[in-house]
């Protein structure tokens, strides 16, 4: 089964009294369980497309299905539990709070959307802590960590509500090189291991290198599929 | 609720110098009303002591249309024996009365034998009057103020710009001469027994003597009186007690027309004072909405800002999948708890500043009366401070709340 189907999907954006199209009838599936990878310039419609498919934004036409559900449509609040549920985020700023600890941030969609007691709560923070290395750090704050750190908290955090997707946009943008393709190692380490699929928008060779399905997006439209190992 | 509230606070220190200066207006403001209405409470009660403990009573009984003319203290409004006897079977129901006293009240002249000047008299029972007005002797500043025989048969009390006026000492023999309700008139010598201060009425020209001089004076030959004082146990229970002897009253009635007779007055309806009380009471309730306004504009000010400026925040915790109902409950908790946490160490700095005063015995001169202020830490004003603040804060921290929970994720993610 597909994880993700687009329908024909259509977004646009009112620029004033123009209507400009971001992404142009869509139609397109996504396999479960892959690395895939989304390139190309910028306004392009790479960051369109993954806000659709994460439930973030409705399509002006067509439709979305996310692990079989009808996801264009769907209001603010089942939306947001949807989110909650099936998908976990990694953004290119990291996007931590800011006054939470590192494993406050962890535990922060476990408590706020998820409701997971706490015993499971500690269990699977522990776990993520040990696997993106952060155990020593757990009770900074994201001020006190580096770029590279905060990505991996990122990472966990997304990881944490065992999420079916992971969406990440330009994860590595703000990363030095040697750092970025750690965290693209630890991604693709976690990927295997909690058996999530990650979606990238990236202009980023490097992660484009480790994706196993690569999508070139252009003015709105795929213009190019690359499958790797095939 | 615990995440909430401990993520709210975080978010309250963040921010430290802006919380602070927020905190400090909404607190100042707090301990403003708290002190203001300890002062002026303690202000409106001692002067409400002074007036009727000194000699207006807390409420009084007269004669239908004795009140209307009382400048003329007139004696053909006089309440009779009958009368009385069935006002004092009617005053025996009542256990929240303390004392009551009678008395005729009269104007007339006063003379030295050199010099006369005009006086108003208030005849009394001593005993039953010091029962009722229990501040009364102790304004007797010379002569005999017993609180049993400071005005004795053919003695009289008269306040000090009199005795200064007319040279009167004690012991000084003068003529009083009055009209009495017929319209004769008449006169008698007295002694001067005691000399007060000049509290006691207008210009400071009220004098007391005993009742039964005031019958021989007058020729008064039976029981009536032109008024009757009643104390209260407790005061808060003056408006019950008015109104159900309001109605008792009513029941007395004139045997030729049947209307009723009698009249009772409060004290806030006999003294001036009422309307300054009324003042102090209204101030109360203006300092009281300045610190709505201080507490609606701050907590407004600054959770519109720190939503403002946590825009892209929100955009986070509304991607990670947090319902919108949580976002407005962090953003709403962070109103209250700035708040109820200034709220509170204003209510704190407040009783602190009424102790202070009531220690130190703060004193002051009001007209002619000596206040020493004693102000009490008003509970119920604590309670309904904490309660409006936390109700403004609520409602001030509302819109921004709203707003940070109807923000569309994607459009806030855009402002990181």
């Amino acid at each position: 089964m597909n994880l993700v189907v687009l329908e024909n999907t259509k977004k646009n954006y009112r620029s004033g009294e123009i209507e400009v199209p971001a992404l142009k009838g869509l139609n397109l599936e996504l396999e479960a369980g892959k690395f895939i990878s989304f390139v190309g310039p910028s306004g392009s419609g790479k960051t369109t497309l993954l806000n659709l498919i994460g439930c973030l934004d409705q399509p002006t036409e067509g439709k979305i299905f996310v692990d079989g559900t009808e996801v264009s449509g769907m209001n603010r609040k089942d939306s947001a539990k949807f989110r909650g549920d099936k998908i976990g985020f990694i953004f290119q700023n990291f996007n931590l709070i800011p006054v939470l600890t590192v494993y406050e941030n962890i535990e922060y969609p476990l408590i706020m959307v998820q409701n997971v007691p706490a015993p499971e709560r500690k269990t699977r923070i522990d776990q993520l802590l040990a696997k993106v290395g952060m155990t020593d750090q757990k009770d900074k704050y994201p001020a006190q960590l580096s770029g590279g750190q905060k990505q991996r908290v990122a990472v966990a955090r997304a990881l944490v509500t065992q999420p079916k997707i992971v969406l990440a946009d330009e994860p590595t943008a703000n990363l030095d090189h040697a750092t970025a393709f750690k965290v693209i190692n630890l991604m693709h380490e976690m990927k295997n291991e909690f058996d999530a699929s990650f979606i990238f928008a990236t202009h980023d060779l490097k992660v484009v290198g480790e994706a196993d399905i690569v999508y070139t997006m252009e003015d709105g439209q795929i213009t190019k599929t690359e499958k790797r190992g095939e | 609720m615990k995440n909430i509230i401990k993520i709210a606070w975080r978010n309250l220190m963040r921010y430290k110098r802006r919380t602070l200066l927020t905190s400090s207006l909404i607190t100042i403001g707090v301990a403003l009303v708290i002190v203001f209405s300890g002062i002026g409470n303690s202000f409106k009660s001692e002067v409400i002591g002074i007036i009727t403990n000194s000699n207006l009573g807390d409420m009084q009984i007269h004669k239908k249309g004795y009140v209307g003319s009382i400048d003329n203290l007139p004696l053909d409004l006089t309440v009779t024996e009958n009368n009385l006897q069935k006002i004092e079977s009617a005053l025996a129901k009542y256990p929240q009365i303390k004392a009551q006293t009678t008395r005729i009240r009269f104007g007339g002249m006063i003379s030295n034998y050199v010099q006369t000047t005009s006086m108003r008299f208030t005849a009394v029972d001593p005993a039953m009057e010091s029962k009722t007005c229990t501040a009364l002797t102790g304004r007797i500043k010379e002569g005999d103020n017993g609180s049993d025989t400071f005005v004795a048969p053919g003695a009289l009390v008269i306040p000090i710009n009199i005795a200064s006026g007319l040279g009167l000492k004690i012991g000084s023999e003068v003529v009083l001469v009055a009209t009495n309700k017929d319209g004769s008139v008449n006169g008698m010598s007295f002694k001067i027994s005691g000399i007060s201060e000049n509290i006691l009425g207008p210009q400071g020209k009220d004098g007391y003597m005993h009742i039964k001089d005031a019958r021989e004076l007058l020729r008064i030959e039976d029981g009536s009186i032109t008024e009757m004082a009643i104390k209260l146990n407790d005061l808060s229970a003056m408006s019950k007690v008015v109104g159900s002897l309001k109605k008792d009253l009513e029941q007395i009635k004139d045997e030729v027309t049947g209307k009723p007779v009698l009249e009772i007055h409060s004290w806030e309806e006999l003294s001036p004072f009422a309307s300054i009380a009324k003042i102090v009471t209204l101030l109360i309730l203006v300092v009281r909405i300045v610190l709505i306004s201080i507490v609606l504009i701050s907590i407004l000010n600054v959770m519109m800002m720190s939503v403002y400026e946590r825009i892209g925040e929100i955009g986070t915790i509304a991607s990670i999948g947090t319902p919108p109902i949580k976002i407005l409950a962090l953003f709403l908790t962070e109103g209250l708890l700035l708040g109820f946490f200034s709220a509170m160490t204003g209510n704190i700095i407040g009783a602190g500043i009424l102790t202070v005063i009531r220690i130190t015995k703060l004193n002051f001169i009001f007209g002619n009366m000596q206040i020493v202020l004693s102000p009490e830490i008003p509970a119920n004003e604590i309670i309904m401070t904490v309660a409006i603040v936390i109700l403004i804060s609520a409602a001030a921290s509302l819109q921004p709340a709203i707003k940070a929970s109807k923000m569309e994720p994607v459009e806030a993610l855009r402002h990181v």
